[in-house]
Formats: C-alpha cells, sequence, structure tokens
C-alpha cells in the first residue's frame, strides 16, 4: 500500500504529487484578502516605536523620556533597564561551532549601543504615529565610542574590543582541511587566484519585520501574531526569556510578506514587543519601517575571500585554497548565530568538483555594524562565486573552453555515495546531466558565434556558467547538536472529517513558497480524496505538530514527507473501518477520489463520507474493538546524511556596455535536480525568484556605511533592488534525482537559484571584458566597479577602510581595484542621526 | 489628540460615500488602512519606489504613501478591494494565480492595479512594455518572469488570442 509510482507515469484520479497545480491560499492574495500581522487590529491595542542609537558605538549615559511621556496619546516609556527585568539576556554560540564566543543581548541594551540603528528606548503609544512623534522627543545623553567598522581591521591591536569581557572582536574561526594542499600547489602545472568580495546586503522583504504580542493576565498566557517561518522555536524563545512556562506561550502567523530567512531570527525589538505586552497586560503592535528594516533586519555576505586553485597539465584541478573574513556585526545572532554563513562557505566551496587536497579557512569577527545572519542560500552565493571565479580562471589560464573544464572536474554521475574534500556527504547528485541538459537548452554553439559576431562591432556579450550544490533537509548536525532548541524533525496530523474532507496541520509554514499547496497536493493524494479537499493549517503553535517551520529549504523534503506518512495512516486506518463494514480484507480496498473502491476491480464501494458519518455519530454500528482513529500524526527526520545536497548549473547571457559600465541582462538558464518535484509550477518560481535575488546581490545591492559606521542606504531610493525592467527571462529546465531518504524522495528548491546566480552574472561579465583582460571579482558589480575594472575610472576601494589604506583590503592577487557605490560620499552625513536620533 | 489640524474631508472609496475629519499629514494609504480599514493595500517602503500602496484616484494610479488624504476632497478612490467586488480584473487575478504570478501575495494588490492599468492605456503590450510599466512594483518572490507571463497572457486573451 506504502508506494508512490511516479506520479507522471499515470494518469489516475487523485494523483496530485508531481503536477502544476495552483495554490489554494492565491485567491485571497489576488483580492487583497489576506491577513498580514499589520492587518490585525485589537482592542486597547497599543502601538510601540523605538528610540534608535545615532552612533555606531557609544556609551548611554542618560535617558530622559520626560517630554516625550507627556505628549498626548503617549503611554509609556521603557528603557532596557526596565524591560531587564522582566527577560533573560540570551547568547547566540552553538558548541559545535568549537571556540565560538558573542556577548550577552537584551531587548535594549543596559549601558552601550553597538551598531547605528540598535534600539535603546521604546515608546508606546496610542497610535504609531504619536509614537513616532514621541521618539522624536526622548532626549539620550550618548558618550561617543571609537568602533570597530572595518572588518578587515577588527582584530588588529589598534581596534578596540567591542565587547571588553570578550577580550577581542574574533567571534569564531574555522579551517577545513583535506589532503595535501602545499604540495599540490608546488607541483601544479598552473596555479589561478583571485580576491572575491561579496558585498553585504539585506532581504528587504516587502512587509517588514512585523509582530503583535498580547498577554492576558488572567490566564496567564501570552498570544504572538509574528511574521516569522519558524513558530515553534519563537514560542520557546518567548517561553524561555520571558520566563514563563511554554505551553503559555501561542506564536500564530498569519500571511507572511516574505520572509527569505530574515524573519527566522530573534530581533530584540521583537523581544521588546513581546516583554512590553506582557508588562502592560495588552496588546502591542510593532511594525519596522522601511528605515528600521535597512538598519536592523539582518544584513548578510559581508565577505572578502582569498582564492587560489591548482590544476595540472590535463586540466585537473587538484586543489582549491581560501581564505575567508567576515564581519558580522556586533552580536551573533540568536539562535542560529551568525558564525553558520562562514562556516557554510568552508564547507561548501569546491562543492561540484571531483579534487582531493582542499583548505578553507574562515574567520568571523565583531564589528560595530548592523549584525549579519543566515539570508536565503547562506554562504551559498559565496562559496559558488569563488568557485565558480576560479573554474573560469583555470580554463582561461589553461586555454580551455569553461565547459570543457567543467566536463573534466565535475563529479561524476554514477559515483555516489561519495564525500567531498570539504567533508559534506552527498547522496546522488546530477552534475553531468544536468550541465547536459543545460547545454542543450542554451545553443552554446550558437552563442558563441553571436559574441564572436557582435564583438566585431563593438557589442560585449558574455557567457558565464556556474555549477552549485545546495544543501537542504538539514538534520540536527545543522543546530539541534550545537545546543539550539530549532527541530530539525517535523510533523503532519491528517484529519478525515465527518463530511469526509480532510484537515492536514503540518508544523511547516508558509511565507509564500507555496507550503500549503504541496502538503494539500500530497495528503490529497495520500488519503485518497479530491484535492479540493483537503484544507491545509500551518504556523499555529497550539493547533499544528511540533515542528521547526520553513527554512534552509526543508519543508518540501521534511514537512512533505511527514504529510504524506500522515496521510497514508489515515488511509490505512479509514480501510481498516472500511473493511469491517463492508466485510472485506482491508488490504483488498483502496480509497480513490472519495471512495472507497475495490482494489482490483476499481469498482465503487462505499463514499468515504459515509464511513465518516458512520464512525463519528454511528460508532455503534461497528464492532466494539475496532480502532477509528480517523486522525494520525506522523513524524519525519533523516536519518543517514546530516543534508539533502542537491546540485545544478545556471548560465548567463548579458552585454556589458563598456562606455557606460552597465550590464544588460539578455538571458538566464537554470537546470536543478531537488529530487522528486512536488507541483513544477512553484519550483519554476522558486528557482526564478532566487536566481532574480541573487542577480539582486551581483549588480545592485549593497548596504554602504561610511567609514564611521553609518549606514548610508535607508530607503528603497538609495538601496537598490531588481525591478521588473532590468530582470531578463529565465529557462529553468530540471534533472530529477529522488532521495532514498524518504518515500516522497523530494529534496529543497528554495534557495538553489540564489546559490548559483551572482557567480553565472559575473563569469558573464568577466566573459564579456575578455578582450580588455578586465575582470571584476567585487560585488556589487556597479557601473563604476565595471569601469573601473576597464581603467576609464578610479578604482575607489574599499568604502569601510580608513581613507588612503586601500591595500590592506585588497591583497596581490586582485588584478584591479573595484570601486565603490556613486552613494558613499568621503564625509557622510548620519542618515540614522536624522532619522532617529534628532538631536 | 495633537496639535496637527485636521481637515474635513468628503469623497468616494470603492463606490461607497466617506466624509471623516482627517488629520493633515496622513497619507491615503493610511487613510485608507486605519480610518477605513481597506487592509488590501500594503505599506512597503512609503517612499513612492515599491508600490505595495499603488490604488487607483480618478482613474490614475497613485501611491498610497505619497498622497495625503486630506488632499483628495471630491475624488474617486479605488483599491484592490473594489476591483475585486466589481470584477473589474477578475481574469488578471485569475491569471496571477494559474500563472503562480503572486507568492507571498504582499505586492500582489498593487501589481495587479498596475498591470490593469497598463492593460487600459496599451491593450497590446509587449513582454517589455509589461516589464517597463510594472517597473515601479518590486515583488521579491517571482523575479517577475511569471507576473510578465500573466499579464501578456490576459492582453492576449482581451485581445481574442490564446496566450503565450
Amino acid at each position: 500500500m506504502n508506494e508512490i509510482i511516479d506520479p507522471r507515469s499515470v494518469d489516475r484520479p487523485n494523483s496530485y504529487i508531481g503536477k502544476s497545480i495552483p495554490r489554494p491560499n492565491a485567491r485571497k492574495l489576488v483580492e487583497g484578502r489576506g491577513q498580514f500581522v499589520d492587518d490585525i487590529v485589537m482592542p486597547r491595542m497599543v502601538h510601540v516605536a523605538f528610540v534608535r542609537s545615532p552612533h555606531p558605538h557609544a556609551k548611554i549615559l542618560r535617558i530622559d523620556g520626560a517630554e516625550a511621556i507627556a505628549m498626548p496619546g503617549v503611554v509609556r516609556l521603557f528603557t532596557g533597564a526596565d524591560l531587564a527585568k522582566h527577560c533573560e539576556p540570551w547568547v547566540a554560540v552553538l558548541a559545535h561551532l568549537k571556540g565560538m564566543k558573542s556577548a550577552p543581548q537584551l531587548p535594549l541594551p543596559l549601558e552601550r549601543a553597538t551598531w547605528a540603528g540598535e534600539a535603546v528606548a521604546a515608546v508606546v503609544a496610542e497610535t504609531r504615529a504619536v509614537a513616532e512623534d514621541a521618539v522624536a522627543r526622548v532626549r539620550i545623553e550618548y558618550e561617543p565610542l571609537p568602533a570597530a567598522v572595518d572588518m578587515e581591521t577588527a582584530l588588529s591591536p589598534g581596534t578596540p574590543a567591542i565587547h571588553p569581557d570578550l577580550g577581542d572582536n574574533l567571534c569564531f574561526q574555522r579551517v577545513n582541511e583535506s589532503g595535501k594542499v602545499d604540495e599540490a600547489f608546488a607541483a601544479a602545472h598552473k596555479v589561478v587566484e583571485a580576491t572575491f568580495h561579496s558585498a553585504r546586503h539585506t532581504g528587504v522583504t516587502l512587509e517588514p519585520r512585523s509582530i503583535l504580542a498580547d498577554y492576558n493576565r488572567g490566564s496567564a498566557k501570552l498570544t504572538v501574531y509574528h511574521a516569522t517561518q519558524a513558530p515553534h522555536m519563537m514560542q520557546g524563545v518567548f517561553a524561555k526569556h520571558l520566563r514563563m512556562p511554554e505551553g503559555d506561550v501561542r506564536v500564530i502567523c498569519s500571511d507572511i510578506g516574505g520572509s527569505y530567512g530574515i524573519k527566522v531570527h530573534v530581533y530584540p525589538d521583537e523581544v521588546a514587543t513581546a516583554v512590553i505586552a506582557k508588562i502592560m497586560a495588552r496588546p502591542v503592535k510593532f511594525i519596522a519601517d522601511r528605515l528600521e528594516s535597512f538598519a536592523t533586519d539582518i544584513h548578510a555576505r559581508d565577505h572578502r575571500i582569498t582564492a587560489r586553485m591548482a590544476v595540472d597539465a590535463e586540466g585537473r584541478i587538484t586543489a582549491i585554497d581560501i581564505d575567508d573574513l567576515t564581519g558580522i556585526g556586533p552580536y551573533s545572532v540568536y539562535p542560529r548565530t551568525s558564525a553558520v554563513e562562514g562556516n557554510q562557505v568552508v564547507n561548501l566551496v569546491g562543492g561540484p568538483y571531483d579534487f582531493a587536497n582542499f583548505r578553507a579557512k574562515t574567520t568571523v569577527v565583531f564589528q560595530n555594524k548592523t549584525p549579519t545572519c543566515q539570508y536565503r542560500a547562506v554562504g551559498h552565493p559565496i562559496a559558488t562565486a569563488v568557485t565558480e571565479g576560479l573554474v573560469d580562471l583555470a580554463a582561461e589560464a589553461l586555454g580551455l573552453d569553461p565547459v570543457e573544464l567543467r566536463r573534466r572536474n565535475l563529479m561524476q554521475d554514477g559515483t555516489y555515495p561519495r564525500t567531498s574534500p570539504a567533508g559534506m556527504k552527498f547522496e546522488g547528485l546530477s552534475h553531468e546531466k544536468s550541465l547536459d541538459t543545460l547545454l542543450g537548452m542554451i545553443d552554446y554553439a550558437g552563442l558563441r558565434a553571436e559574441q564572436e559576431r557582435l564583438r566585431a562591432k563593438g557589442v560585449h556579450r558574455g557567457i558565464g556558467l556556474a555549477s552549485f550544490i545546495e544543501l537542504t533537509n538539514p538534520s540536527p548536525f545543522m543546530y539541534g547538536i550545537g545546543g539550539a532548541r530549532i527541530s530539525a524533525q517535523d510533523g503532519c496530523t491528517v484529519r478525515i472529517d465527518p463530511d469526509g474532507s480532510v484537515m492536514a496541520a503540518t508544523g511547516v509554514t508558509e511565507q509564500g513558497q507555496g507550503t500549503e499547496a504541496i502538503i494539500r497536493q500530497i495528503v490529497a493524494e495520500a488519503v485518497g480524496v479530491p484535492i479540493g479537499e483537503v484544507r491545509v493549517i500551518t504556523g499555529d503553535t497550539l493547533t499544528t505538530p511540533y515542528g521547526g517551520g520553513t527554512w534552509a529549504c526543508r519543508g518540501a523534503g521534511i514537512g512533505g514527507e511527514a504529510a504524506l506518512q500522515s496521510g497514508l495512516a489515515v488511509k490505512e486506518a479509514a480501510l481498516k473501518v472500511a473493511g469491517a463494514m463492508l466485510q472485506a480484507q482491508p488490504d483488498a480496498l483502496d480509497l480513490i477520489d472519495g471512495q472507497i473502491v475495490e482494489r482490483k476491480t476499481g469498482q465503487a464501494r462505499m463514499p468515504l463520507a459515509e464511513l465518516a458519518r458512520i464512525v463519528y455519530f454511528r460508532g455503534d454500528t461497528l464492532p466494539p474493538d475496532l480502532p477509528r482513529e480517523l486522525m494520525q500524526t506522523r513524524h519525519f527526520i533523516t536519518k543517514e546524511y546530516p543534508f539533502a545536497f542537491t546540485n545544478g548549473v545556471q548560465a548567463c547571457w548579458l552585454e556589458v556596455d563598456i562606455d557606460t559600465g552597465m550590464v544588460n541582462l539578455l538571458k538566464h538558464w537554470c537546470v536543478e535536480d531537488c529530487g522528486r518535484i512536488i507541483n513544477p509550477l512553484l519550483v519554476d518560481e522558486q528557482v526564478r525568484g532566487g536566481i532574480v535575488q541573487g542577480i539582486g546581490g551581483a549588480l545592485y545591492e549593497h548596504c554602504v556605511y561610511s567609514p564611521e559606521g553609518q549606514l548610508l542606504v535607508g530607503s528603497m531610493a538609495d538601496y537598490l533592488v531588481p525591478m521588473a525592467a532590468e530582470m531578463p527571462d529565465i529557462e529553468v529546465g530540471h534533472v530529477e534525482t529522488p532521495t532514498r531518504e524518504s518515500l516522497l524522495g523530494a529534496k529543497g528548491a528554495g534557495e538553489a537559484g540564489t546559490a548559483g546566480a551572482p557567480a553565472a552574472v559575473m563569469n558573464a561579465i568577466n566573459d564579456a571584458l575578455k578582450p580588455f583582460g578586465a575582470k571584476v571579482f567585487a560585488q556589487p558589480f556597479t557601473p563604476e566597479r565595471i569601469l573601473a575594472a576597464l581603467g576609464k575610472v578610479p578604482a575607489r576601494w574599499p568604502v569601510e577602510s580608513p581613507a588612503g589604506s586601500p591595500s590592506a583590503a585588497t591583497p596581490a592577487p586582485q588584478p584591479r581595484a573595484p570601486g565603490v557605490q556613486a552613494q558613499a560620499a568621503e564625509k557622510s552625513p548620519s542618515l540614522l542621526a536624522r532619522m532617529f536620533g534628532r538631536r | 489628540m495633537s496639535a496637527i489640524p485636521d481637515i474635513a474631508v468628503s469623497l468616494t472609496v470603492n463606490g461607497e460615500r466617506v466624509s471623516r475629519r482627517i488629520e493633515a499629514r496622513r497619507h491615503l494609504i493610511d487613510f485608507l488602512r486605519l480610518d477605513l480599514g481597506l487592509m488590501g493595500s500594503h505599506t512597503g517602503c512609503e517612499h513612492g519606489v515599491c508600490g505595495a500602496c499603488t490604488v487607483r484616484v480618478d482613474g490614475r494610479i497613485v501611491r498610497g504613501c505619497l498622497v495625503l488624504a486630506a488632499s483628495l476632497d471630491g475624488s474617486q478612490v479605488e483599491t484592490i478591494e473594489g476591483v475585486s467586488d466589481s470584477g473589474e480584473i477578475v481574469d488578471l487575478q485569475e491569471a496571477f494565480i494559474a500563472r503562480n504570478a503572486c507568492q507571498c501575495g504582499y505586492c500582489t494588490s498593487g501589481m495587479l492595479m498596475t498591470a490593469a492599468d497598463l492593460l487600459k492605456a496599451n491593450p497590446r503590450p509587449t513582454r517589455e512594455e509589461i516589464r517597463e510599466h510594472i517597473s515601479g512594483n518590486y515583488c521579491r518572490c517571482t523575479g517577475y518572469h511569471a507576473i510578465v507571463d500573466a499579464v501578456e497572457t490576459v492582453a492576449a486573451k482581451r485581445n481574442g488570442r490564446a496566450g503565450p
């Protein structure tokens, strides 16, 4: 009974897995009738706004709220000390990341502000507008302190330790090494090297971070309406740090306007909102405005990587050696920690390739900037850009076509399971088949011919390739073993109701990916009912099985398998009852399209609704000892592999205007292998959306800071995101290598696009610039940086460095220094001082 | 509550007459959401860049975060709720659902208002023209391709042709 045949091989009733079925929850969204947290209004609800530090590092000497509190409509003001009495501090470290350290953090700091934008006081008022008015009247006396801004100098003797108790600004360091790296480089036919920068950028969820917390003193229960990816994790966090029993906290996720990793972290201002709700015993709402989003949503990908690759005369990669440095802000972010991104880089570099000698070092440092943490495709875009950049350099050095070099070095299909030199276990990948599929889609020879023809006319187009791996379906090896209360297992409860319809409650959550859609498909097929009969419940800690939520591409692979097993269990239970009612062997029956049928003939015997009616209302007519649980719960956790790796390859075709430095994206392709595809319509749009998010980081997005540590991008007019006019059409192809860890066989798909896109764009730009011997390795690849690489404008780099010492950040291999974005003026006015400090 | 003056305004919202005293600084998006409870239009960037708050005033699409509600005395305002109830954009809505051109849904109201505006002015847009017209509406989820497909399909259907 428990078998899933390839659903596309037969077209039988209620075969839904593998079909492009639109999302059941889309209609309310297209009618503007979703319910996001900011849409919820409650009696006696008040709004909190935060006074934020205009200084990157400052001692808080005095907070005077007298004028603010006197304003009409202002209810209360809270300082760090006020909230600390009601809240346990947290320290974001993971035990398995050896030697990692961070400092205790509270909702509002007690003595010092450590980044420009950190909340230092909270004003509660009857409306958000009044709360903001009052924020402007809170007088805070600061003593500015020297700031550690530049990650390159964070560990230098002259740089003050942000947290003196920690001794220095080192958060975490790790070297991942295997084989004989130095010997391989010494024996190399060619060595290529470069310094890569991935710019600090952020998620820009269109719905800002949102929370509405309500505490009922009578029942002693806290209810939190929260735009979070991980409601059960947040339930635990609120309970632990507000000193409440876990059962007294309920977290509800209504519709969520995008997450991409931004909404899976613990933010001090959100904990402050919950603490204030508990103190005031009334509903308190906090919706970040866009400036707050830029200054306090986690940033990510602030990395500098020096990297080299050794190849032999046959064009085989023999060794990769990288040194990664990343700045994460003043605190590691709770509870996932901010060391994971660097750790991913040293685990993923070189991932698609078959080579023996590997060394990767990451150094994670504190600095006085917005904290960084996990953002869509954590570490992958960085590792892929480094790897694929080196591969293209090696191809050039060897005089080989980039496709040929990849063919010689990609891990061969059919050689799995195997372990990468970085220690990653691969169950089954399809690099070669994916590359073949991609080449079939793009007409590589034709593009090369067109490139050649146009070059003669002064038009410079480039093709960039990027093979990649993606980590999905994480086990407890990601967080749990380090002590974080983050669930790697997930569960699903499936219930048949008296009318024969089916309810499925799942621990995985929906932020637009289509979680509810795929759970509905899986359950409909597993139970055997028409898909319209299934409704899905997500995002409520009171009503769903305990689970991890949606992150790290686990929704389909983990949540989907739990739903499948749960649905099959319910079907088995229903068939047992049917057997008793119809005096047949349960094995001789089946449940198809809402009907109990003869398994052999398909002849209908009884509607499921009739069975359910008897079970629920006329149980007296059934044999007394007959089990009749038409509700079953199953949980799933991966067992054999710490992660289910996926793979794929992308190609980018673009044109560079060598006079303006502008990049015009013409077309993008991706072939990816996420195992069993549950809904191609949803997978393709996950891939496309991910690619565009990756392109954003590659071409536009940059959290630019002044040398003093002031964030210079505070609105969407300053911080560029991909908009429709600049984005290309994207073709998506698939290879399917299901995981054997589960019956469903699904792996994750949500981050593949982002993982590979920046590398493909970079390689395409450098391919276009080839006639000029110019190359760019520092994201974002702005027109100025491209012109600087072409020698047409002076290079200015890096903005974070003290004036006049650019060499510290650009070691020898960098052929040309990249420029900085135009908006990074030398003497910067403090945006946050203007917006937050106001005096 | 504050020293900011209230201004008496009468306007029509989704066909219903509304009279209110409005704080002079109140933006249209806040007026719609906070005073009228019309939560379908969303606040995204508050700088007129993202388009999440796009609504129609006297037949033209505007940014709800850039228009002061007190300036709309006598105006006709239409929101996603209004055009949903009237059925005006039902084909666009169906196409967005069928093509999965809406993921988290936060941009969708504004995106649909802008797409409807395009098709009114230009019934036969090219893909480039669609991209250009929606280029003031930020969508982080889809990468835009599916949205362009959906709008293209509706344009083709309205012109009596099969979609792409």
